[in-house]
């Protein structure tokens, strides 16, 4: 099933990610798909708030690659960004990804470059540029 | 603890991507700095390196602590205390440098002390210089953190404000991919900067609310991108990309874009040290090697009648040295640690 938001501003794109909150379980993977300055880390942004975490956590972790945020249930939303990875699938299950997925909901930004390490099953959101401040986002259920 | 005069402490760094191993004397004078990736480990140890950082590091940490003690002629038994790195990072990789640094102090019956590297960062200006004069306001700007800190000691740090999304490093490295100039980002667009115009292009300056000290430089990247490609859904009448930018034109947008980052960073500096009343400013970090961020730094602290503190180049980048020195200071006020120290891979900063 494919489901279409559509966003006009960053605010909305932060708005999106704090509704979308409310749909994500323990074992959650939420792959990004979107290119530099889609609006990915302010979606994570409003995912975190909406998640229960301490905002002021949140930033982006294109360098320290993993961000990890206590949500109100006491799981981690764990923030991973693949964009600085050489050999990104690989890497990816070296970063701890099964053990992060046991310990909460787990949002990749760059996740085209790691299709082959994503688990069995997972969202898939991929963000369109469609004007300045416009965007459209793309859900879907993607399983092996 | 007291450490006594001359004691040397023995630093281990790996929060992110270097691990690192650093002697340094009274908590300033600087005995052994090994980086991992400046030794060739590659042909010393033989192997292959890999690239990502927690495996790497666990290859590489032996070598670098031995390298730090064969190469300033210590043995353990001039050791006084052990300091480590225990957040902020990337959780495999910190876990690396403090079980090394744990069983470092357990064997050698030494002090551990855990030290956070941002706030090393910030003391990083007093390595093989002279001591700080506090208080101070330290700006912490690199790949991975853009930070804000008013300074009343080496070990009394508070967090001012920081960036909400992308750290000003990060927007150097970003920008530099736009503009196809190399990584690192930092230094590739200094050096194409220096021959633009830094008036060219206007992009916008994000300062956030009021006064706040908190930073964004995500728009800025943005706004560097739609400059190259063109705003997305405008039609404009000569084509977009980089392929038609001139070298000119690519130098110009490197120092415009320069000046918006260096221009935002300068005008949180000067509210910090109007808010707190700093007599000195420090820098630390990779950013803190920008050099048109230290002549904008040097003319606010002539104007601000502050002293400018910059660390020597190789401590700007990460390293094991500010992690030893600023242990001192934690060693003399008593916050040692003991084998149970955690690491945490996200805390404000």
């Amino acid at each position: 099933m494919e489901q279409i938001f559509k966003t006009q501003s960053p605010a909305e794109t932060h708005a999106l990610g704090r509704k979308m909150a409310g749909e994500l379980r323990r074992g959650d993977c939420l792959a990004l798909v979107g290119c530099l300055g889609a609006g990915k880390t302010v979606f994570v942004r409003g995912l975190a708030e909406g998640l229960g975490c301490d905002a002021g956590l949140v930033s982006s972790p294109t360098y320290v690659l993993v961000q990890e945020y206590p949500t109100r249930d006491g799981l981690s939303l764990f923030h991973i960004d693949v964009y600085r990875l050489s050999e990104p699938e690989a890497e990816l299950a070296d970063l701890g990804l099964e053990e992060m997925l046991e310990a909460g909901v787990v949002v990749i930004e760059w996740a085209d470059r790691v299709q082959r390490a994503l688990p069995r099953a997972y969202l898939r959101l991929s963000i369109d540029i469609d004007g300045e401040a416009s965007r459209r986002f793309t859900l879907t259920n993607e399983s092996a | 603890m007291t450490p006594r005069d001359g004691a040397i402490l023995l630093g281990v760094e790996s929060s992110c991507d270097e691990a690192a191993c650093a002697l340094v004397r009274d908590g300033r004078e600087v005995l052994a700095n090994a980086v991992a990736s400046q030794i060739d480990l590659h042909t010393r140890y033989g192997g292959v390196v890999p690239e990502i950082a927690s495996r790497a590091h666990v290859e590489q940490i032996n070598a670098v602590i031995a390298e730090a003690l064969r190469s300033a002629g210590v043995g353990p038994e001039d050791i006084f205390a052990v300091a480590v790195t225990h957040q902020p990072g990337l959780i495999g990789s910190l876990l690396v440098g403090l079980t090394a640094a744990k069983t470092l102090a357990w064997i050698w019956d030494a002090p551990l002390v855990g030290v956070n590297h941002v706030y090393a960062h910030a003391y990083a200006p007093a390595l093989d210089g002279e001591p700080i004069d506090y208080p101070a306001v330290a700006l912490v700007a690199s790949g991975g953190h853009t930070a804000l800190y008013r300074c009343k000691s080496p070990t009394d740090m508070t967090l001012l404000g920081t960036t909400i999304d992308d750290a000003a490093g990060e927007a150097f490295d970003k920008v530099a991919s736009i503009l196809q100039l190399g990584y690192p980002g930092g230094p590739a667009i200094d050096r194409a900067a220096k021959d633009g115009d830094p008036k060219a292009v206007n992009f916008p300056r994000t300062l956030l609310k009021g006064r706040s000290l908190d930073f964004s430089f995500s728009g800025i990247k943005t706004a560097v991108l739609y400059h190259v490609n063109g705003v997305p859904g405008v039609k404009y009448d000569h084509p977009r990309g980089l392929e038609h930018f001139s070298r000119r034109e690519i130098r110009d947008v490197a120092a415009s874009f320069q000046q918006a980052v260096v221009d935002v960073l300068a005008t949180k500096i000067r509210r910090a040290v109007e808010n707190t009343g700093a007599g000195t400013i420090l820098l630390g970090g990779g950013v803190a090697a920008n050099s048109a961020l230290r002549a904008a730094a040097e003319a606010l602290a002539k104007k601000l009648n502050c002293t400018l503190r910059c660390p020597p180049l190789k401590y700007c980048t990460d390293n094991a040295a500010m992690i030893a020195a600023l242990g001192w200071h934690y060693l003399r006020a008593g916050r040692t640690a003991d084998l149970h120290l955690a690491a945490t891979a996200t805390v404000r900063r």
